[in-house]
């Protein structure tokens, strides 16, 4: 059975859509393990009532006006794409077919 | 007339203009700089030679034909490896973006290039700016022009070097949690962070985009003054610009005198390198010397900032990097043929160790069950980090302390080690997740005669006070002045 550290590492890198191999995984989970240990001291700190800080700065949220404005042309966008088709992005197939 | 590698920006700037020198022979003179040195020290990962010339005499035939000088008339910028230039490769020393060319410019270069500013060429840096050596760049390690055996810092790591080496008179960096500061340290020259929001982020590759500031690198405070002064000011693509006017290049001209300076004790813990502390410390009674009212000042939340700032800038780089799935840009893995499968073993085929490390852990605290623990947590001590910056602030005008806790150190040292190395940053982070502006000025050097490494002081200031910070730095350069250049080669003690 894997250990806890290696289970949570397989499972993450699921989430993060990476593909890492069963020795990528050995080798992280160690690693893992000792950097959320060095993270712990967090838990320490008396946090209760402390408002979270989402950004640096103590703006309000900045709008601007809903206008529609030239945007980057087409076939420049598409440029660095590696499967461009027709002017789209081109991707495996997902419908019709397996996943 | 001085040499070109001599001159800071402002002088070359003022040279040109005089018609002592012209933009395109300044510019050959750091294409022939890079061609002696890049490949020892490989600061650049690519030159757009013909380009940067025939920019550089557009700047001269524009001037023949009567057009005013901008501030930066023929200086030569080299540009981290994460910030766009049309046309440019930008890869972010990463394979997953490996030929990448972005279609547009980011408006901090427009800006340089709008003051007469020419890109040469795009630096090395750690991949996606995750590092603190350039050890993580998928092309290679960037070497320390004081010693070749050992890293200039990083992430910024060629952008520090090809100014240090003087390739180029000033740069660009990225600086997220340090990756301007102390880099710049380590190589003994200017790095200045502006306060969050300063400078426009449209254009720079997000890794923590609470966190990332385009951040200059220079030999002399005066010209980290020039280009802020340049680059900075709102810009309606970014919408967390601060609405507060461009920086002021003047600056750069405060005293020392009736100056408060905090020192907090938490940034002279036991373990700080012996020397580095005595070289901070000696900068310091400098500053009391020149007038300054020296401020014990108390920080007592520094030691988790390295927990804080490794959970939130992870978090947000789990995020922004999700976009590298082999669709709109970089080099494509099949992997098992369905699209889950493509995007996974583009990303497996793309990301360097530490990207993934990151990624994993950044994706591990957001996830379901420890999202609340682990981001909401570091969030919450962020604030209490910021707050105890403004406490200290109500006693004192700026804050005073080393950059980095050692000197450069040797390549190989810590690569093997990712907590060793995220604690190269610890006297850095606090000012990048309180938003503050900060610069490092060279402060003196530590080592043998023969093998000398510099050191840099660190001031931070309070949110927007960029001019105080800067005109410090000035006042402490003028009255200390530490900048030296590195030996012309540079084996090292190994």
């Amino acid at each position: 059975m894997d250990s806890p550290e290696l289970e949570i590492v397989k499972r993450t890198a699921a989430l993060a859509r990476l593909e890492i191999t069963d020795a990528e995984a050995r080798t992280l989970a160690p690693q893992f393990a000792r950097i959320l240990a060095q993270f712990q001291v967090l838990t320490s700190v008396d946090v209760e009532g402390v408002e979270p800080m989402t950004g640096a700065t103590r703006l309000a949220d900045v709008t601007r006006a809903d206008e529609p404005r030239a945007s980057l042309p087409r076939a420049a966008t598409l440029a660095n794409a590696p499967d461009e088709r027709d002017g789209f992005y081109g991707v495996p197939k997902t419908i019709g077919g397996g996943s | 007339m001085s040499a070109y590698e001599e001159l800071d920006a402002t002088a070359l700037a003022e040279s040109i203009v005089r018609g002592e020198r012209t933009a395109e022979e300044t510019t050959a003179d750091a294409l022939r700089v890079i061609d002696e040195r890049n490949d020892e020290l490989f600061a650049f990962v690519s030159v757009d030679r013909e380009g940067a010339l025939a920019r550089a005499r557009a700047l001269d035939e524009r001037r023949a034909a009567g057009e005013a000088p901008g501030p930066l008339h023929g200086v030569p910028v080299a540009l981290k490896a994460n910030m766009c230039l049309a046309g440019a490769e930008v890869s972010c020393a990463s394979k997953i973006l490996a030929g990448y060319r972005p279609p547009y410019t980011a408006t901090f270069v427009q800006r340089l290039i709008d003051a007469g500013a020419v890109p040469v060429g795009m630096t090395n840096m750690d991949e996606f700016a995750m590092g603190s050596s350039s050890e993580n760049s998928a092309f290679g390690v960037t070497r320390n022009p004081w010693d070749v055996t050992r890293t200039p810092g990083g992430s910024s790591s060629g952008s520090a070097v090809a100014v240090a080496s003087g390739m180029v008179p000033i740069a660009l960096g990225s600086d997220t949690g340090g990756s301007v500061r102390q880099p710049a340290a380590m190589c003994g020259i200017v790095g200045y962070k502006p306060t969050y929001g300063r400078v426009s982020r449209y254009g720079l590759v997000a890794f923590g985009s609470s966190l990332d500031q385009v951040s200059p690198f220079a030999r002399s405070t005066r010209d980290a003054c020039r280009v802020m002064e340049v680059i900075s000011g709102p810009d309606e693509l970014d919408s967390t610009c601060v609405d507060a006017p461009p920086v002021a290049a003047g600056a750069g001209t405060g005293a020392l005198a009736g100056l408060r300076v905090g020192v907090p004790p938490e940034y002279f813990p036991d373990d700080l390198d012996a020397d580095v502390r005595a070289c901070v410390e000696a900068a310091i009674e400098a500053m009391r010397a020149k007038g300054a009212e020296i401020v014990p000042v108390s920080l007592p939340h520094t030691d988790v900032a390295i927990p804080t700032y490794y959970v939130v800038a992870t978090a947000e780089a789990s995020s922004n990097l999700a976009r590298y799935d082999g669709v709109r840009y970089g080099p494509r893995a099949e992997g098992d043929g369905t699209l889950q499968g493509m995007f996974a073993a583009t990303r497996d085929a793309g990301f360097g160790d530490e990207v993934k490390r990151r990624i994993l852990l950044g994706t591990y605290v957001l996830s379901s069950g420890y999202h609340e623990a682990w981001y909401g947590r570091a969030l919450r001590v962020r604030r209490l980090l910021a707050d105890e910056f403004d406490v200290a602030f109500q006693e004192v005008d700026v804050v005073a302390c080393p950059t980095a806790p050692t000197a450069a150190f040797s390549l190989g040292e810590k690569s093997a080690d990712p907590v060793a190395m995220y604690l190269s940053d610890t006297m850095t982070v606090p000012a990048s997740l309180a938003g503050l502006p900060a610069c490092s000025v060279p402060c003196g050097f530590v080592g043998a005669r023969d093998a000398q490494l510099p050191v840099g002081l660190q001031v931070i200031g309070r949110p927007l006070a960029d001019e105080l910070v800067l005109a410090v730095a000035r006042a402490f350069e003028a009255a200390t002045d530490h900048r030296r250049r590195p030996p012309r080669s540079a084996g090292g003690a190994a």
